[in-house]
């Protein structure tokens, strides 16, 4: 079955293997990462991943091997050694969280870079390689498995990957708790303190199973970002979960694409897509973005010119009756710009109104809009006035503002606590709507958080 | 006759040696609604936790129907103060009332059509069903409050300690609340509630555990909720006890 790839051109084989390992170790990072971002523990799996270094140094010197047991029990030893240091100096010395972890992990892991410059050179262990990763040369490490040539890194990350994947199925209802109420979870009997160290004890293990080959920065991006990135994206911990392992595969993609594009480090070039990922995330975010808040307050502005017009209309026919407004009585009355000429337009080619010889005059859809931004308007200024108690004449500007948001539900509230009223303290009736009818903009009212 | 639902017994909790709560001994009735009163910084939700197992005893033991916590947890529920969680996790409101059924699968089982059964069922008593599928950062203050309780409503418990529940919420939620309590309460189970106003206290609850450091008072609204308690408790800051527990904790550091 690998006869397909052995045909290829071995520059494309070399660009798939890379792509490949990266993949996988981009999306074994962000399993876990996703419940790290989601516990508040962004930094400490960051620290983990550096201070784990000494650790796998110290297993290189006393084995002399890269094999994968040592080296991870040195990592898991020190990444022990790294929580007791931080929660013994938090607890015991009362210096505070975040500084405690600071110290510890920056300085296990210089006493990592420093060990790695005493007795790598014996042992063959680059700091340079340990931070920035060889992924360019994955395909130079390779074992020999049932006759075909397969490539150390992958066969170091999958098996991690494939118990990541486990671990996050198989307690997928205990770290779903643990994460969102870990309190209830304790009470409930899933002991929180050991799906933490379960969790770190795989971070440790993710870290050491990818520093060879990736290096530590790419670990530590893809253990944040990707879950970061997916946190804006999504409401749901299965989508978020998909959606960073997606965002870790791309990065693994775009920035193969990018390192040979511009000559540069390919997990360094990994590392940065994500960044950028994330960058468009904080933008472009369906719910969370900067792009559609700022569409959903454009909308917003639109729908308050809109119910500001109807409003003006349904006024001036009710001060005289009959009367109409001219456009332009309505352009000048609002100030002026144009959005209001665009709303307008808008109002007419929704029907809401329609443009007579004599004047702007409602539709039927378009009263039963207006009324009910009047009835608000009108309840609210009753409801300062009689429960509040402020003085006739200082109501109308705040109900002006508050009109746009009070939906019928919170209406009919306020008319049952003004009981039989029927006339505003300006001595106007308040509009009755249609019992079974809606407000026609029902849609977008329910849109407002 | 059964060993009642909660008895605590010389209890003393401690935050970083410093005592919080000293000696509290208490026993609760079955079938009643009880109210935990008392100022602030009363150790009110530390009494909560501490009985639950969620902060370590100083000294002192709990009993819970007889036994000890962990061998009586699927009796037992939960609903901690609303700000405790994050409510920008990703989780939906059936997500969360689905997680009251979790203890009683106890490890890895997940949840099938039984317990998203009862899920709607709690859904539907609390009135939320409708935004089931809303992440929850998008209600407001009293649909939060009630989706907590419905998942205390999934756990299916017999005893029930909430922490503050009122806190933020509409005054229609609060009557939701209470009347769902009083049904509990009617139904034989036993109700804890941690609770902040006085003026419902009467009219909300039938038994009252008056609380300030340690334990003022515990027993029957009628006989329990006097003026002579109620200035005990509030009255003045409990100078003596609080120099003593800061004398504990400077004498136990250097």
């Amino acid at each position: 079955m690998w006869h397909w790839f052995a045909e290829l051109d071995p520059n494309l084989q070399t660009a798939i293997t890379v792509i490949v390992v990266a993949t996988m170790t981009n999306v074994a990072c962000a399993l876990l990462g996703c419940f790290l971002v989601l516990r508040r523990m962004s930094l400490l799996g960051d620290a983990l991943a550096h201070a784990v270094l000494p650790g796998l140094v110290i297993a290189f010197v006393f084995t002399g091997t890269l094999s994968l047991p040592a080296m991870f029990l040195g990592a898991v030893a020190i990444g022990v050694l790294t929580a007791l240091l931080t929660e013994g100096l938090h607890r015991q010395a009362g210096v505070s969280e975040d500084a405690s972890l600071g110290v510890v992990f920056t300085s296990l892991f210089a006493l990592g870079v420093i060990l790695i410059k005493r007795y790598g050179q014996d042992v063959d262990l680059d700091p340079d390689c340990v931070l920035n990763g060889m992924l360019e040369m994955v395909d130079d490490n390779v074992w020999q498995i049932g006759g075909f040539e397969v490539p150390r890194a992958l066969v170091t990350i999958l098996p991690v990957l494939i118990l990541n994947l486990l671990f996050v199925v198989v307690f997928w209802k205990e770290l779903l708790l643990g994460s969102f109420d870990p309190a209830l979870a304790t009470a409930m009997g899933f002991r929180a303190g050991l799906l933490h160290y379960t969790l770190m004890c795989l971070v440790a293990l993710t870290t050491v199973a990818a520093f060879e080959q990736v290096g530590s920065i790419l670990v530590v991006a893809m253990l944040i970002v990707p879950a970061a990135t997916a946190h804006l994206c999504s409401d749901r911990l299965h989508i978020m979960l998909w959606l960073a392992a997606g965002f870790g595969a791309l990065s693994a993609l775009v920035g193969y694409a990018a390192a040979l594009i511009f000559d540069v480090n390919t997990a360094g070039a990994m590392a940065v897509s994500s960044g950028i990922f994330y960058g468009a995330a904080l933008f472009f975010s369906p719910r969370y973005g900067w792009v559609s808040r700022w569409l959903h307050q454009a909308a917003l502005r639109l729908r308050i010119i809109a119910e500001d017009i109807l409003g003006m209309i349904y006024r001036a026919e009710e001060w005289a009756a009959g009367r109409r407004l001219q456009p332009a009585e309505v352009f000048r009355g609002l100030g002026g710009g144009v959005w209001v000429r665009v709303v307008l337009s808008w109002l007419a080619w929704r029907d809401m109104i329609r443009r007579q010889p004599e004047g702007l005059e409602l539709s039927p859809a378009g009263r039963l809009w207006a009324a009910a931004v009047v009835r608000s308007h009108r309840l609210w200024e009753s409801y300062l006035v009689r429960h509040l108690g402020l003085p006739d004449d200082h109501v109308h500007e705040p109900a002006m503002r508050v009109e746009h948001y009070i939906e019928a539900p919170l209406q009919e509230q306020l008319a049952g606590a003004l009981g039989a009223e029927l006339l505003d303290p300006h001595g106007r009736p308040i509009p009755q709507l249609p019992a079974e009818s809606e407000s026609p903009n029902k849609d977008e009212r329910q849109d407002q958080p | 006759m059964s060993a009642p639902p909660l008895e605590i017994h010389d209890m003393t909790v401690a935050y970083h040696r410093k005592p919080v709560l000293w000696d509290i001994d208490v026993v609760v009735p079955e079938g009643r609604l009880v109210g935990i009163i008392g100022p602030n910084g009363a150790g009110k939700s530390t009494l909560i936790k501490a009985a639950l197992g969620l902060i370590p005893l100083a000294s002192g033991q709990v009993w819970f129907y007889g036994q000890p916590y962990a061998r009586q947890r699927h009796r037992v529920g939960y609903v901690p103060q609303r700000e405790s969680v994050d409510w920008d996790f990703p989780v939906t409101v059936q997500d969360v009332v689905l997680m009251g059924t979790y203890g009683a699968l106890g490890w890895v089982r997940r949840p099938g059509a039984r317990e998203r059964r009862l899920a709607e069922e709690c859904m539907e008593t609390l009135g939320i069903q409708e935004f089931r599928h809303r992440q929850i950062r998008q209600l407001s203050g009293g649909q939060q409050q009630r989706v907590f309780l419905a998942r205390a409503l999934a756990q299916q418990a017999d005893l029930y300690f909430m922490d503050e529940p009122f806190v933020g919420v509409d005054a229609q939620t609060e009557k939701t609340i209470i009347g769902l309590l009083q049904n509990l309460r009617n139904l034989g189970k036993t109700v804890l509630v941690v609770h902040h106003d006085l003026q419902t206290v009467p009219e909300y609850f039938d038994f009252i555990i008056l609380l300030n450091m340690r334990l003022v008072a515990a027993g029957d609204m009628a006989s329990t909720f006097t003026p002579e308690n109620l200035q005990k408790a509030y009255g003045g800051r409990l100078t003596l006890l609080d120099q003593v527990a800061e004398a504990v904790r400077r004498g136990a550091s250097p």
